[in-house]
């Protein structure tokens, strides 16, 4: 059915139904936005030697998160006299619009996928960046000093942690030969890419926790010093917002390295009867967990080495990644 | 004419994230007008500042360093736009096209090797 409506014309019945599944995927995401940020705290908690939240919705506290979202809807909105009005009110539209957008390519299985268009990966890649512009609007418009400091500090990070983000991929489209995701994940039948580049996985994945801005490379919100960084004079749901794109990147950057390093929904040899939909989920809540193991088990890192560590280790890593991939493809082809 | 309706529906797809991904905040944002509360006073209204009376303006100027970090990652963006049609296409073009880059990405990776020595790369 979904076949017949993609080769049809496209007009308004066809974007009312786009429309509608759209909405239930951003449903989808909410949910899981929701439970990350409590499993987050219950795993951060467990890992301490505590509980975390266990008294709103049962001993798991599961409505917690729920609570905390009407909490913030009901909290006044404070927008300061010196403040950039206009800009103050559309940063986090800025921010969180992209954290969206970027969904619409990602293949969860090989039939349900949104957007399957021929460049998948750089559409990613290219709209991912926006959100940076919308973190340095926000810390502008806020004229305040920490405000400005964190934004700068974001900026900088997001944009140095971008290139070997975008390097390290360059592998995997050697191997595949396309930019397309779900051709990336049908190249993978041989062996997974975490397998043929395993270099490239390594720095993707720390550039990826990078540029999600998490722990160990939280600084542009570093609460200890800077006391929120770029969303510091926003608050209840403007502020929500910002960490509701911060959460979305999240789904959507473990999304992105399941397909592009883990196989996507491509199961285990000799586990074929198990759904591929079952696979994706499986894989993805494996990256989910490492991603919150990191920030309950890492120190932040310091300003100065976040920045040699990205430029000079990284780049040039990611760097003789593609050559060596390259040249052992050529090698290959020779014998 | 298959072809074009199934790149238009695509980008349509695209096209309805972005209008979703503005209309949430939106609508969002709208009802929670409807439901939070409004008792505006002077105080409230000032920027803080770690509890104490704001002084100077906030957007001062800022250390040239950004500035050179914003450089060298157009520098290397623009690299990777080289990069990414000769990887695609990498399979077909064989270790001469493998050379060219060789040669084009060693030229970059002096300009990095420049910044690193003229310790551009530090932050102090």
């Amino acid at each position: 059915m979904v076949e017949d409506l993609l080769h049809s014309s496209a007009g308004w019945l066809n974007f009312g139904i786009f429309f509608l599944l759209a909405v239930v995927l951003l449903l989808v995401v909410l949910g899981f936005v929701t439970y990350a940020i409590l499993a987050e705290r219950k795993v951060m908690g467990y890992m301490q030697m505590r509980h975390g939240p266990n008294q709103v919705g049962g001993r798991w506290g599961l409505l917690q998160t729920v609570a905390d979202v009407l909490k913030l809807l009901l909290k006044e909105d404070v927008i300061p006299k010196l403040a950039d009005r206009p800009l103050f009110i559309i940063a986090p539209v800025i921010a969180f619009a992209p954290a969206f957008m970027v969904l619409a390519t990602i293949p969860f299985t090989d039939k349900f996928q949104f957007a399957d268009i021929g460049v998948g990966l750089l559409y990613y890649i290219a709209v991912s960046g926006i959100t940076t512009v919308g973190i340095v609007t926000g810390a502008w418009a806020s004229n305040n000093k920490y405000a400005l400091l964190g934004g700068m500090r974001a900026a900088a990070q997001m944009i140095s942690y971008e290139i070997p983000l975008i390097m390290s991929v360059v592998g995997v489209v050697l191997l595949s030969g396309s930019l397309n995701l779900n051709d990336i994940v049908e190249a993978q039948k041989n062996g997974w890419f975490i397998v043929w580049q395993p270099i490239g996985f390594i720095v993707f994945f720390i550039a990826a926790v990078a540029e999600l801005n998490r722990v160990p490379f939280d600084l542009p919100e570093a609460e200890s010093e800077l006391i929120a960084g770029f969303h510091i004079e926003y608050s209840g749901f403007r502020w929500a917002f910002f960490m509701l794109a911060e959460y979305v990147y999240f789904f959507a950057m473990a999304a992105l390295i399941t397909v592009l390093f883990l196989g996507g929904w491509l199961p285990l040899p000799f586990l074929g009867f198990i759904p591929g939909a079952v696979w994706f989920a499986l894989k993805f809540t494996a990256v989910v967990f490492i991603l919150l193991w990191f920030r309950s088990t890492f120190p932040r890192v310091r300003a100065d080495q976040l920045m040699e560590f990205g430029w000079k280790v990284l780049l040039p890593i990611a760097l003789a990644n593609i050559f060596l991939t390259a040249l052992i493809m050529e090698l290959v082809k020779l014998f | 004419m298959e072809m074009l309706n199934l790149y238009q529906n695509n980008y349509l797809i695209v096209f309805v994230f972005l209008c979703l991904g503005i209309l949430l905040p939106v609508v969002a944002l709208f009802f929670g007008k409807l439901l939070r509360p409004y008792k505006p006073y002077e105080s409230k209204y000032t920027t803080y500042e770690s509890g104490i009376v704001p002084f100077h303006d906030s957007r001062v100027q800022f250390n040239v360093r950004y500035y050179i970090f914003a450089l060298m990652f157009v520098i290397f963006d623009v690299e990777t736009v080289f990069l990414y049609p000769w990887a695609v296409a990498y399979e077909k073009l064989g270790i001469f096209a493998l050379i060219e880059m060789l040669i084009f990405v060693f030229m970059l990776v002096i300009g990095l090797i420049y910044a690193w020595k003229k310790k551009v790369l530090k932050w102090t």
